[in-house]
């Protein structure tokens, strides 16, 4: 069932990305070449791209050609530079790849920890000053304080470096020819990662301490207390895995957020990801290739989605067995 | 789909904060049925209450929106200049070394307070990467901002609002239809539907010649609203679900009530403070979207002033010199963002029964 869903949503995303460039009235020529219609060579140029996205015949045909196409993994390509989408995808992909996972990592290591104490010490000075602090970072977009953190740690200390990326451990999976030294790599991701951490902090923090300040009322803690546990152990072995489950699943469900922010701050840093992609095909108005670059990020957050469902149900035995009564 | 374990909106972090303002309603403060007059007479208590309870916090986030408010408003009157023109100094002009030679410069490029060649005088903020005005563009990035965030805002909760008042009033397969509608514009990262509309809805207006095209700004409204269309729309149909179950509502309809009437006047008067509490977060989250396309590269068109695009253009200047043209529109959006949450915040926690409670 979680399945078909996941796939009717693929499809309706596909949908949406084709029907960008076809709804619009007029000759889609014109969106897809807007420069080029003049000399010989474009002309040349507008007869290939034509034939590729099959424009003289009717819409359904070309839409049924588009969905074949998506499914065997052929998404067109950048009609100015003649590279294929997946060319492009095998670069950009892993940086905004590993981007995410580090800073989602990033996140949860600095909030949970803050979490637990803040509501350990709920109402004190340090609790107040630890929200107010995260309710100050939520309020700083992630392209300030990349900024920000590029100039000041970056171009004036010059403790990281400011700009650039250096290949990582997932680069030459999708492209061998793409390597780099591992203390580089993680030296270049460490100002983008924090960039795209912030906000999800401040975010993780604040649920955590709410969430755990209720279960720390419940009578099984009383119970631990009573039996003389430490405030140690009834925080972090009994108090925190009932407490931390709305925020694994916000922090599935944020993906959308980190991709989004990933784009943003890879053009921040100049990082080459997905994000630079993107303004790269829009600056040469190639879309085509855009159109597949969207879709390509929607089918991710789809497919993390999707992903983070199925693992809920794994971790919570109530959810799967309230589905198994369905 | 995926159907999200919670109802709240999920597609940004921020949102996550706004979750309980869909449940507040689910334990309405009055338990009677609410007429007329009643509604009335609560409303006013409602402000009375309200301005027992401001803090100093509300009272200087206010102070601020009210100040920035005035700023978007009336920028054309304000003595600010020509945000677009590009200023020459009467001599005498400020001296710059530039490779071991003294230069008089009349232009206020990347001059300003905290820059490595010094100030402009008779500019106090400074001038741009072009030389321009900084205070002149962040009045008028002020105008520009808030017109397409409040602008966004207003149709999402027009459209969303709209629809999730349809789908959780009905509720059976119109809310099906709706909600699924609902999940499958947020299955698509929020800045990437953005930039997908703005980067199509302009190759569009462009095609038709300049004058049946859309201006930048309202295309802007249009493809942040439309993002924001779902997020309101469930909030809405989750309030919406609820207050349509009430004893009134039940009575209006045995009186012969028809169903827009009671929409509009039995169930929409008590979404709406769910709705606004969201719209002022939404608000700022609009701001921060406007310039978050702005360097992607498809914000507020130059030279047309925002605090995005002024950001997005100029941050080059952070690192050779020039801080302060980076920093001054974004400590403007800091604090704009700042007040509007902390404001939606304390609008939430008035309607928020379960918190207040504690």
């Amino acid at each position: 069932m979680r399945v078909v869903q996941f796939v009717v949503v693929l499809w309706l995303v596909a949908t949406f990305t084709f029907a960008l460039i076809r709804i619009i009235p007029g000759d889609p020529i014109d969106i897809l070449l807007p420069t080029q219609k003049s000399n010989l060579q474009a002309k040349a140029k507008v007869k290939e791209v034509k034939e590729d996205l099959g424009l003289d015949k009717s819409i359904f045909t070309q839409y049924v050609n588009y969905l074949g196409d998506v499914v065997t993994g052929d998404l067109g390509k950048d009609y100015g530079s003649g590279r294929p989408v997946t060319d492009i995808l095998k670069k950009a992909l892993p940086v905004s790849l590993q981007l995410m996972l580090y800073a989602q990592i990033l996140a949860l290591a600095i909030a949970i920890p803050l979490g637990v104490f803040t509501a350990y010490r709920a109402g004190t000075r340090a609790d107040r000053a630890l929200n107010a602090t995260a309710f100050g970072f939520l309020a700083m977009p992630n392209f300030v304080l990349g900024l920000l953190l590029s100039f000041i740690i970056g171009a004036e200390l010059k403790w990281l470096p400011s700009v650039g990326y250096t290949p990582g451990w997932l680069d030459p999976i999708f492209d061998s020819s793409r390597t780099g030294n591992f203390g580089d790599h993680i030296q270049s991701m460490i100002l983008p990662s924090l960039t795209l951490a912030v906000g999800q902090i401040a975010v993780y923090m604040r649920l955590l301490r709410s969430d755990m300040i209720a279960t720390l009322q419940e009578n099984f803690i009383t119970m631990a207390r009573s039996k003389g546990l430490s405030d140690r152990r009834i925080l972090w072995r009994h108090a925190l895995r009932p407490s931390s489950i709305t925020l694994l699943t916000v922090a599935g469900l944020n993906v959308g957020t980190l991709i989004g922010g990933a784009v943003v701050v890879e053009v921040i840093f100049n990082m080459g990801g997905m994000g630079k992609a993107i303004v790269i095909e829009l600056n040469e108005k190639q879309y085509v290739a855009l159109q597949s670059l969207i879709l390509v990020m929607a089918a991710l957050f789809v497919l993390v989605n999707f992903l983070v469902d199925v693992l809920y149900a794994i971790v919570d035995p109530r959810i799967r067995h309230a589905r198994a009564a369905h | 789909m995926p159907a999200p374990p919670t109802d709240g909106p999920r597609d940004d972090g921020r949102d996550v904060l706004v979750q309980p303002a869909s449940e507040a309603l689910l334990a309405p403060e009055r338990d009677g049925p609410v007429v007329e007059g009643d509604l009335v007479a609560a409303a006013a208590t409602d402000t009375h209450a309200s301005t027992r309870a401001l803090g100093l916090g509300a009272k200087l986030a206010m102070g601020w929106m009210g100040l920035m408010i005035v700023l978007a408003v009336f920028a054309p009157l304000l003595p600010v200049g020509d945000p677009e023109k590009t200023i020459t100094l009467d001599p005498p002009c400020p001296k710059v070394q530039t490779l071991g030679r003294t230069l008089e410069v009349c232009e206020i490029t990347g001059l300003g307070p905290f820059a490595d060649d010094g100030t402009a005088p008779g500019y106090l903020l400074g001038g741009d990467g072009n030389g321009r005005s900084m205070l002149a563009r962040l009045v008028y990035g002020t105008q520009s901002s808030l017109a397409v965030a409040t602008g966004a805002v207003l149709f999402g909760m027009l459209i969303g609002g709209s629809l999730g008042l349809i789908a959780g009033y009905f509720g059976g397969r119109v809310d099906t239809i709706l909600t699924g509608f609902f999940n499958v514009l947020l299955s698509i990262p929020a800045i990437i539907l953005a930039l997908a509309l703005v980067a199509f809805l302009s190759q569009q207006s462009a095609k038709g010649g300049q004058a049946s095209g859309l201006p930048r700004v309202v295309i802007l409204i249009l493809a942040i609203g439309v993002v924001a269309v779902p997020l309101l729309g469930r909030i809405t149909r989750a309030s919406a679900l609820q207050w349509s179950q009430r004893e009134f509502v039940l009575a209006a309809k045995a009186q012969g009530a028809k169903h827009a009437r009671i929409m509009v006047r039995e169930v929409l008067p008590n979404v709406l403070p769910a709705m606004f509490s969201i719209a002022l977060l939404g608000i700022a989250v609009a701001i921060v979207a406007e310039g978050a396309l702005a360097i992607l590269g498809v914000g507020v068109q130059p030279p047309t002033a925002s605090w995005g695009n002024i950001i997005a253009i100029d941050r080059s200047f952070l690192t050779s010199g020039s801080p302060h043209v980076v920093i001054e529109p974004a400590i403007l959006i800091f604090l704009t963002v700042l007040s509007l949450n902390y404001l939606g915040d304390v609008v939430r926690a008035r309607f928020d029964v379960r918190e207040a409670g504690i």
